[in-house]
C-alpha cells in the first residue's frame, strides 16, 4: 500500500506540471487582448502599454510562462488584473463556497438517486419504474439554468419563502446559508441525481440476479433485508466511485448555476475572469481546480485498493 | 400618575427603537465593478457605487448642466488657460482628513501622474495645479480646453485622502477613502460591496439611508426577481422587455431616462484592407444608402419597446449640442437603391457585420439585416463575445460593428476619440484634416454658441461619411420598490441616494 501510494503521488507531480503549461497555452489560444479589454472605453494608448509591461505581457509566452510557475512554486499565483487583489486571496474566499454548494449537491442526488434507482430496480417494469425513469429523464434533460430561474419565481418571486440569489457562510447564520444554498443545490444535484439513479438501478438489477442474493432469498431473509444488506452493498461501490468523479467536478465551480443564484464561487469567478481577459486568475483558479481534481482521483483510487486487495501491488 | 408614566416609558422606548431602527438599501448591480480606485476604476458599474462613495468637485443635474459638488463654483480665465475652482469649506474624508485645496492638488496630480491612470488622458490639458489658499486651487492648463470642468464631474474630479492613499498606494482601491456620502466598509468580490453612512458627511441632513449593499447579479432576470421577491430594493439596468411587467407590479417603480451615449453602427471605411476594398471604404453613398435603408422607429419598438430615443448624431436630440439642421433621415428604401447603383457597387453588397453577444444587440442585427436587404444589402450577421470583438475591430477585420458607447456629460467625450485621426477609439479609420480642425476649435471655444457652430462643421463632414450610423440612445431604466422615496434619475445612469428616503 505504502509503495502503491508514493507511485501515485510521485506521478502528481509531472502531471500537474504538464497542466500548468496546457493551461497557460489554453489560454493563449484565447482571442482578444487583455490589455485591450482592461483599458476600458476610453483605450489610452498609453494605459495599454502600461498594463502589458505591468503584467509582462509584451514579454515572450516562455518567459512568462516562467514568471508564473517560478511564483506558483513559492506559493504566490500572482494578482488579478482586474480586482488588484493576489489570487490565493480570491481563491481562498471562493473555496469554501463552492466546497458547500458541492457537498450539498453530492448529498441531494446521492439521497435522490440512490434510493430512486433501488426503488426501480425492485418494481421492476411496474407503474413505479415507468415513473422513476421518466422523472430521471425529466432531470438528465432540464438544462440549470431553467430550473434555477423556474425554482427562483416559484420559491422567491410567488411564495417568498427563500432568497432569490446571495450567499451567507453557515458560520454566520446556518439557517440563512441553508436557504441561500438549497435552490442551487437542489439544480445540481438535480441533474446528477437521474445519472446516479440509472446507474443504482442497472447495478441493482444484476446484483439482484446473482446467485448470492438467490442464496439469501433461500435463506428466509425478509426481502426488505436482501435488497439493502446484500443487493445494495454490492451494488454501490461503482455510484460511490462515480459520486466521488462528479464531486471533483462540482468543486471547479459550477459556471451556470452559480450565474444563476450569484454564488460567489469558483464557477463565477471564472467566468468573470474569462471574459475580462484576467489571465492571472483564469491560471490560478484552473491549476486549482486540476490539483483537487487529481487528488480526489487519488483518494477514489485508494477507497478502490482499500475495499479490492486484488488491486494492490 | 403610574398610567402616564406607563405611556412616557412607552414613548420613550419607541422612540429608542426608532432612533435606532437601522435604513439599509440594497442595490442590484448588473456586474462586479472593478477596482474601487477613481485613478484606476474603468468599468461604468464602479461609477454607480463611486456615486455614493466618491463625491467629485462638479456633478451634473437632469438637464446635464453641470453643478457644484465639493467646490462651489470656478471662473476661467478669458484667454481659457486659467481655471479657478473655490471649494467647499469644512468638508472631511472618511478619516476625518480635510478635504481642502493641498487634498485637490494632490487627487489631480496623482491622476496625472500614477502609472496606469486611466484619468490622465480626461486631464491631460491640466499643467499644474497650484494652492491659492487652502479653498482655492488654480489649473494651468497646456491650452485652452472646454471639456475640463465635465471630466471633473467624473472620476477625474474625485478627490481621494491623501494620507489613506499615500499609505495604501495601488493598492487604495481595495480599502478608498474619499468625502462621499458613504463610507468603505467591506468588499467581498463578486459578492457584495457594503457601505455606511458617514456621520460627517459635508450634505449629512439630505442622507437618511445607514447602510447600502451593492450586489452584483448578472442575470437580468434574477436581478428584478430579487427585487420583487424583496432581495434587493433597487436594480439598475433593467430589461426594457420588463417594462410592462415592472409597471403592472404595485409593489415597484420604474425611473427611466435617456442614456448620455448611444448605440451605433460602426462602418470600416480604411481599417485594414479589409476596410479599404470593402463596401464602405470605396464610396461614402454606401454608408448613406445603409443608413436609409433603416427605420429608426421601428427599429426602437422591435429592440427597446419603444422606449429608446431615435437619433441620428452622437448626442441625443434632446441635448443642447445636436445640430437641428441635420435631422433624422427618414427610411427611404428608393433612394438608397439609387445611391448604391450610383456608387456602382453590385448588389447584393455583401456586408460582414459583428455584432457583441448581448440579446438587444443580436435583435438590433437581426432587424437591421431585415430592412437593408430590401435596400440591396446581404447583411452576414457575425455574433461575437465582446472582449473578441474589440479585438476583431482595432485589426479592421469587419466591415460592420454594432458598437455602442457609455457617453459622457460633455459632447466632446462622445466623438473625439471616434472621429479624429488618430483617435483611439476610431475602429473606422475615417480621417480627415477637416474634421480633426472642426473637432479641436470646439474644444478651444469656451461660449456654447461657438462650440455649436464648430460641431456643426464637423456633423456636415461627419454624418454622410464619417464611418458610424447613430441609431438611437438607450433608455436608462432603474426600477425600485415603492418603499424608496425620492428617487431621481439622471441621465448618466448612476444611482445618487442623497435625498432618498426608505419608507419601513
Amino acid at each position: 500500500m505504502t509503495a502503491f501510494l508514493a507511485r501515485r503521488l510521485a506521478e502528481i507531480i509531472p502531471t500537474l506540471l504538464l497542466v500548468s503549461v496546457i493551461i497557460f497555452l489554453l489560454q493563449q489560444l484565447l482571442p482578444g487582448d487583455p490589455a485591450t479589454v482592461m483599458a476600458g472605453e476610453d483605450r489610452d494608448p498609453e494605459v495599454i502599454a502600461h498594463i502589458r509591461q505591468q503584467y509582462r505581457l509584451d514579454r515572450p509566452l516562455p518567459v512568462q510562462y516562467g514568471y508564473w510557475i517560478k511564483g506558483v512554486l513559492t506559493g504566490d499565483l500572482g494578482e488579478s488584473m482586474r480586482l488588484k487583489e493576489p489570487v490565493a486571496k480570491l481563491v481562498a474566499q471562493k473555496f469554501p463556497v463552492t466546497l458547500q454548494l458541492a457537498l450539498m449537491a453530492i448529498v441531494i442526488s446521492l439521497g435522490i438517486g440512490i434510493s430512486a434507482g433501488v426503488v426501480s430496480a425492485v418494481y421492476k417494469n411496474t407503474a413505479i419504474d415507468y415513473a422513476v425513469n421518466l422523472f430521471g429523464l425529466w432531470g438528465i434533460s432540464t438544462p440549470n439554468f431553467w430550473l434555477g430561474i423556474l425554482l427562483i419565481t416559484l420559491f422567491s418571486v410567488h411564495l417568498g419563502w427563500l432568497p432569490a440569489s446571495g450567499y451567507v457562510s453557515p458560520f454566520e447564520d446556518f439557517w440563512l446559508s441553508l436557504k441561500t444554498t438549497i435552490m442551487p443545490a437542489f439544480v445540481l444535484g438535480n441533474s446528477f441525481a437521474a445519472v446516479l439513479m440509472r446507474h443504482t438501478r442497472s447495478a441493482m438489477l444484476q446484483a439482484m440476479a446473482a446467485d448470492y442474493v438467490r442464496t439469501a432469498r433461500a435463506k428466509g431473509l425478509s426481502e426488505r433485508v436482501v435488497v439493502l444488506k446484500h443487493a445494495m452493498r454490492n451494488a454501490l461501490t461503482p455510484v460511490v466511485t462515480l459520486g466521488a468523479l462528479e464531486l471533483g467536478t462540482l468543486l471547479s465551480g459550477a459556471v451556470l448555476t452559480e450565474q444563476v443564484f450569484s454564488i460567489p464561487g469558483f464557477g463565477k469567478l471564472m467566468v468573470d475572469s474569462v471574459f475580462n481577459r484576467d489571465y492571472a486568475v483564469v491560471q490560478g483558479v484552473t491549476l486549482v481546480t486540476a490539483t483537487m481534481y487529481i487528488l480526489l482521483n487519488l483518494l477514489a483510487d485508494v477507497a478502490y485498493v482499500l475495499l479490492n486487495p486484488r488491486l494492490r501491488g | 400618575m403610574i398610567k402616564k408614566l406607563g405611556l412616557a416609558v412607552w414613548l420613550l422606548a419607541s422612540a429608542t427603537v426608532a432612533a435606532h431602527a437601522e435604513t439599509a438599501l440594497r442595490i442590484g448591480l448588473a456586474e462586479d465593478p472593478d477596482v474601487l480606485d477613481p485613478t484606476l476604476a474603468r468599468t461604468y458599474v464602479g461609477r454607480i457605487v463611486f456615486a455614493s462613495l466618491c463625491d467629485k468637485l462638479f456633478d451634473i443635474d437632469d438637464k446635464l448642466a453641470i453643478v457644484p459638488q465639493l467646490a462651489l463654483g470656478h471662473e476661467t480665465s478669458a484667454d481659457g488657460r486659467t481655471v479657478t475652482i473655490r471649494l467647499r469649506p469644512g468638508v472631511k474624508f472618511h478619516d476625518g482628513e480635510p478635504m481642502d485645496a493641498e487634498a485637490v492638488k494632490f487627487s489631480l496630480e496623482r491622476h496625472l501622474t500614477m502609472p496606469g491612470s486611466f484619468r490622465k488622458a480626461e486631464i491631460a490639458s491640466v499643467d499644474k495645479v497650484d494652492v491659492v489658499d487652502p479653498a482655492t486651487v488654480k489649473l494651468l492648463l497646456k491650452n485652452p480646453f472646454s471639456p475640463l470642468i465635465a471630466q471633473l464631474a467624473d472620476r477625474a474630479g474625485m478627490i481621494v485622502s491623501p494620507k489613506a492613499a499615500k499609505e495604501s498606494g495601488d493598492k487604495f482601491g481595495l480599502k478608498p477613502v474619499c468625502a462621499g456620502p458613504f463610507k468603505f466598509v467591506e468588499r467581498v468580490q463578486q459578492d457584495r460591496i457594503v457601505l455606511e453612512r458617514f456621520a460627517d458627511y459635508w450634505n449629512k441632513d439630505n442622507v437618511f439611508v445607514d447602510k447600502v449593499t451593492f450586489r452584483p447579479i448578472t442575470e437580468a432576470t434574477v436581478r428584478l426577481a430579487n427585487l420583487k421577491s424583496g432581495g434587493l430594493d433597487l436594480i439598475e439596468r433593467a430589461l426594457a422587455t420588463d417594462i410592462k411587467d415592472i409597471k403592472a407590479d404595485p409593489k415597484l417603480k420604474l425611473a427611466t431616462q435617456i442614456e448620455m451615449g448611444y448605440q451605433g453602427i460602426t462602418l470600416n471605411v480604411g481599417n485594414s484592407d479589409v476596410g479599404k476594398n470593402g463596401p464602405f471604404g470605396k464610396d461614402p453613398r454606401v454608408q448613406q444608402a445603409l443608413e436609409l435603408s433603416i427605420d429608426r422607429d421601428a427599429l426602437n419598438q422591435v429592440v427597446y419597446n419603444g422606449e429608446a430615443l431615435p437619433g441620428n448624431q452622437w448626442i441625443s436630440p434632446k441635448n443642447a449640442y445636436y445640430q437641428e439642421k441635420f435631422p433624422i433621415p427618414q427610411r427611404d428604401v428608393t433612394k438608397a437603391k439609387q445611391l448604391l447603383k450610383d456608387a456602382g457597387v453590385t448588389t447584393p453588397v455583401v456586408v460582414d457585420f459583428m455584432v457583441p453577444n448581448s440579446p438587444d444587440t443580436r435583435q438590433l442585427a437581426e432587424v437591421v439585416q431585415a430592412m437593408a436587404a430590401e435596400a440591396g444589402f446581404d447583411i452576414k450577421i457575425r455574433v461575437t463575445e465582446f472582449a473578441t470583438s474589440l479585438n476583431e475591430a482595432e485589426a479592421g477585420r469587419y466591415h460592420a460593428y454594432a458598437l455602442s458607447w457609455s457617453g459622457r456629460v460633455d459632447p466632446d467625450g462622445n466623438i473625439y476619440s471616434f472621429m479624429t485621426c488618430t483617435g483611439p477609439n476610431n475602429y473606422s479609420k475615417s480621417c480627415s484634416p477637416e474634421t480633426d480642425a472642426a473637432l479641436s476649435a470646439a474644444r478651444i471655444a469656451t461660449s456654447t454658441a461657438d462650440r455649436k457652430a464648430a460641431y456643426e462643421k464637423a456633423a456636415a463632414l461627419i454624418l454622410p461619411a464619417g464611418g458610424i450610423i447613430y441609431l438611437y440612445h438607450r433608455p436608462v431604466i432603474i426600477a425600485h420598490t415603492v418603499k424608496l422615496g425620492g428617487y431621481k434619475q439622471l441621465p448618466d445612469g448612476l444611482v445618487r441616494l442623497t435625498g432618498v428616503k426608505v419608507q419601513p
